[in-house]
């Protein structure tokens, strides 16, 4: 290393020593023949610098002015000598910082890369939380900080300065501007530092991280609007209630008829459409029919029927002759249950070690005997967990109970005759009202369904996780 | 999951043992014809949405034409003229802009929960995801009636005023921006989201990771690695995925219906207010129609199965294709 020749200096770069300190030969200190390119990238880095430094200052002027209140030609100029200050001081942090190597060698000894190779996994046992993408760890060091400060103030900046002069009067416009900029500085300091290659992976890096924090939050943010408008019209009289005696402006009146119709809707439905799925699933993984691909495309097809069709299927077929009932809602919902509870069983009859079904039938088992003892107890958990997600995703139909079960204000515990209500017809027709009774009622609808969809989904999971440790113990 | 990894791998025939089939015992017997007999449930069920929505919607096709039909935009139950060209453009056009919006987060998040998040952290990603798909569109719809839609109009507005010089992308002073085609897509986005993160997730986890480790092992940034190995190897998983979030979308009915009132003129400025929508206008509308009005509801609702019957089955198609090899 110490020779000072190209050659070497590669060498050095690709082995490093694991007991030294590494240090990465940078564009300041080392290619000492190169002058003319290191002056030409000393001069662009201190143009750069500087640039940013106004940029910054004379946003922070602004800031100050419009936001803070700060006026007063002195106070300004303060405020943007500060600003100035403050920014070339922090980017004389990220260039001093950057002379040392961003992957850490000297800490550990060896880079994190190596690390995730340990001894091949055929010689030693995979601990239970290996990532099983080799991931590249790297420490996050002050100048990796220095560089998302610098660039979350200079979007800032940037955007402050578009708001004043485009005359933007909306916080998104700012907010749209600012995660551009901020992702332009960030992608600029990165290359600045490193190579475009690393610049780029850290670009990708910053995008995929914030969709993952975005939908994150978009569904924090969902459940809390309802959660809260929910809570506040939530009480007793919610469940032991219905809207016959209410008027639109009165206060009280619940949601019973609409939970009594969801039960019964749901509760039919759903006893019809367990053993049908299962049938189906055991016809297409146990028996392997003749059938079985013309079964499996269809089911395919009916998978993505949309709900409202089904619902003018069961208008077509049932309603037009017997009238609005609970009851053609609980048709509508078989079929589009139907699928979902068939694709799911059948994955976990897939699940099922065939090791278990040549046992039985060496013992003389017929086939019947084989999947009520073997293949279905094996599958028990499984197929909860898929008769849960079924429900809670009929649970929560809108469309097709429209056409079918069509909704009233008065309880109706009778589902085959009548028009009957559900939790999302009650949520539906009373949020379109114009007055905030009637929406407070929808919201209070909304939470209890919210919570019904969380209740099963959680013990879905529950259920699933339990039977994952029993296998694995029985292993 | 429902709509994850298990539709996919289906083709692949591991066998499974079975009794021999020449002398079924009785049981055996009893037992192999109630399974086909579930089976052939789900056959009915297809071949009678197909014969009853053509059986009902004759009455339509009768008196405006079977051509008409589809190439007009008009709706008129008094004299029995009915269009519905407008209606699939606007369920087409809210489609796409779900798509525009869901794909690139759909694969980012892919890729955050497959290979930047932390394996801790790996499966509450997973249930956020799947949570997303289990909530009822109902709650989205009015989510983004009530809570999303004014966050969006300053979006639409920034949008609209600096991209001005495409034309279905322009608005001017005073256009109203609520209940537009763009407020609905970006709804319809979140709701398809999971499914296009979920296929596209279980598509990338089919990579040899031996490919990765070698990407890795040669130096590549972890960008470099999900370019030139993951990417490629999923690429058709990716479309097929998009497919099947498109025929999600093109169904999607309460939450839209919510969002826009779905009008019979396809409007092609898709920040204006005003849009449409086959699902939605049924929803809406059938409550109130009379018998010749309910036909050509049906008869629109026909048209909407059979559109997204054949995107469905396309995505399939390639989705398996590009899975099971």
């Amino acid at each position: 290393m110490s020779t000072g020749t190209p050659l070497d200096e590669d060498v050095a770069q690709t082995t490093p020593s694991p007991r030294r300190s590494f240090r990465r030969v940078t564009k300041r200190g080392g290619r000492p023949p190169r002058s003319s390119r290191i002056k030409a990238q000393q001069r662009r880095a201190l143009a750069l610098q500087i640039a940013g430094g106004i940029i910054v200052a004379v946003g922070a002027a602004m800031l100050a002015s419009s936001a803070l209140g700060v006026t007063g030609p002195i106070a300004i100029t303060v405020v943007a000598y500060l600003g100035f200050v403050a920014a070339i001081a922090l980017s004389e942090f990220v260039r001093s910082a950057r002379t040392v190597d961003e992957i850490d060698l000297t800490d550990e000894g060896v880079p994190a890369v190596a690390k995730v190779d340990e001894p091949p996994v055929i010689l030693r046992a995979v601990p239970d939380d290996a990532p099983d993408v080799p991931i590249r760890r790297r420490k996050v060091t002050g100048a990796d900080v220095a560089e998302v400060v610098v660039a979350a103030v200079a979007a800032a900046a940037f955007a402050e300065l578009l708001r004043i002069f485009l005359h933007m009067q909306s916080l998104v416009g700012f907010a749209i501007w600012w995660y551009v900029a901020f992702v332009a500085v960030y992608f600029l300091l990165a290359r600045d530092r490193s190579d475009v290659e690393t610049a780029l992976d850290r670009l990708v890096t910053l995008l995929v991280v914030s969709t993952g924090l975005l939908v994150c939050a978009v569904l924090m943010w969902m459940i809390a609007f309802i959660v809260i408008k929910g809570a506040r019209f939530f009480s007793w009289t919610f469940f032991t209630e219905d809207l016959s005696k209410t008027g639109p402006l009165t206060p009280g009146g619940g949601a019973k008829h609409a939970i009594i119709g969801t039960l019964e809707q749901v509760g039919i439905a759903t006893i019809v459409v367990v053993p049908i799925g299962i049938l189906t699933a055991v016809y297409l993984h146990e028996v392997r029919g003749r059938l079985a691909t013309v079964v499996r495309f269809i089911v395919d097809a009916m998978s993505g029927l949309p709900s409202i069709v089904a619902g003018l299927l069961v208008f077509t077929v049932l309603v037009q002759q017997h009238g609005f009932s609970g009851l053609a809602g609980s048709v509508a919902l078989v079929i589009l249950m139907l699928p979902t509870m068939t694709r799911a069983s059948e994955e976990i009859l897939r699940t099922v070690p065939n090791s278990l079904r040549e046992g039985a039938l060496a013992l003389g088992a017929p086939q019947w005997r084989l999947v009520q003892r073997v293949v279905l107890p094996t599958a028990i958990a499984g197929l909860m967990t898929a008769m849960l997600l079924a429900i809670a995703r009929a649970i929560g139909e809108t469309a097709p109970m429209l056409l079918t079960a069509f909704g009233a204000d008065s309880t109706n515990v009778n589902p085959t005759r009548g028009p009957q209500s559900d939790l999302p017809l009650f949520v539906w027709k009373l949020i379109r009202q114009p007055n905030q009774t009637d929406i407070a009622r929808a919201f209070t609808g909304a939470l209890v369904l919210v919570l019904l969809v969380f209740i099963l989904f959680v013990s879905a999971r529950l259920v699933t996780r339990h039977a994952t440790k029993k296998l694995g113990r029985a292993r | 999951m429902i709509s994850g990894p298990g539709e996919l791998a289906v083709m692949d025939v591991d066998d499974v043992p079975t009794t021999p089939q020449v002398h079924p015992t009785t049981g055996d017997r009893i037992f192999r014809g109630l399974s086909t007999a579930a089976a052939s449930v789900s056959l009915i069920i297809v071949g009678a949405t197909l014969v009853f929505l053509i059986l009902r919607s004759r009455p339509a096709f009768r008196s405006s034409g079977i051509i008409d039909f589809f190439t007009k935009s008009v709706w008129n139950p008094d004299t029995g003229h009915f269009g519905v060209l407008g209606l699939l453009e606007g369920t087409l056009v809210i489609a796409a802009i779900a798509m525009v919006i869901a794909v690139p987060l759909g694969v980012a998040m892919a890729l955050f929960i497959n290979e930047y998040a932390s394996p801790r952290l790996r499966g509450p990603l997973t249930s956020t995801v799947d949570l997303l798909a289990a909530l009822p569109s109902l709650l989205f719809g009015i989510w983004g009636l009530l809570a999303l839609q004014s966050h969006l109009t300053p979006v639409a507005s920034f949008l609209g005023h600096h991209f001005s010089a495409v034309p279905f992308l322009r608005i001017r002073l005073g256009d109203g921006l609520v209940q537009s085609s763009f407020i609905a897509g970006c709804v319809v986005a979140i709701m398809i989201l999971p499914i296009i993160t979920s296929v596209t997730r279980d598509v990338m986890a089919q990579v040899p990771r031996e490919q990765c480790e070698g990407a890795l092992a040669l130096g590549g940034t972890r960008w470099g690695m999900i370019r030139e190995v993951i990417l490629p190897f999923a690429r058709g998983g990716i479309v097929g995925a998009s497919l099947l979030g498109f025929g999600r979308a093109l169904g999607e009915t309460i939450a839209v219906a919510l969002l826009i009132s779905p009008q019979i003129d396809f409007n092609s400025h898709i920040f204006k207010t005003g849009g449409a929508s086959v699902a939605a206008y049924i929803a809406i509308h059938f409550g109130e129609a009379g018998p010749l009005e309910r036909s050509g509801l049906v008869a629109a609702g026909l048209a909407l199965f059979l559109l997204t019957l054949a995107v469905n089955l396309g995505a399939r198609f390639i989705v398996v294709r590009k899975t099971v090899k």
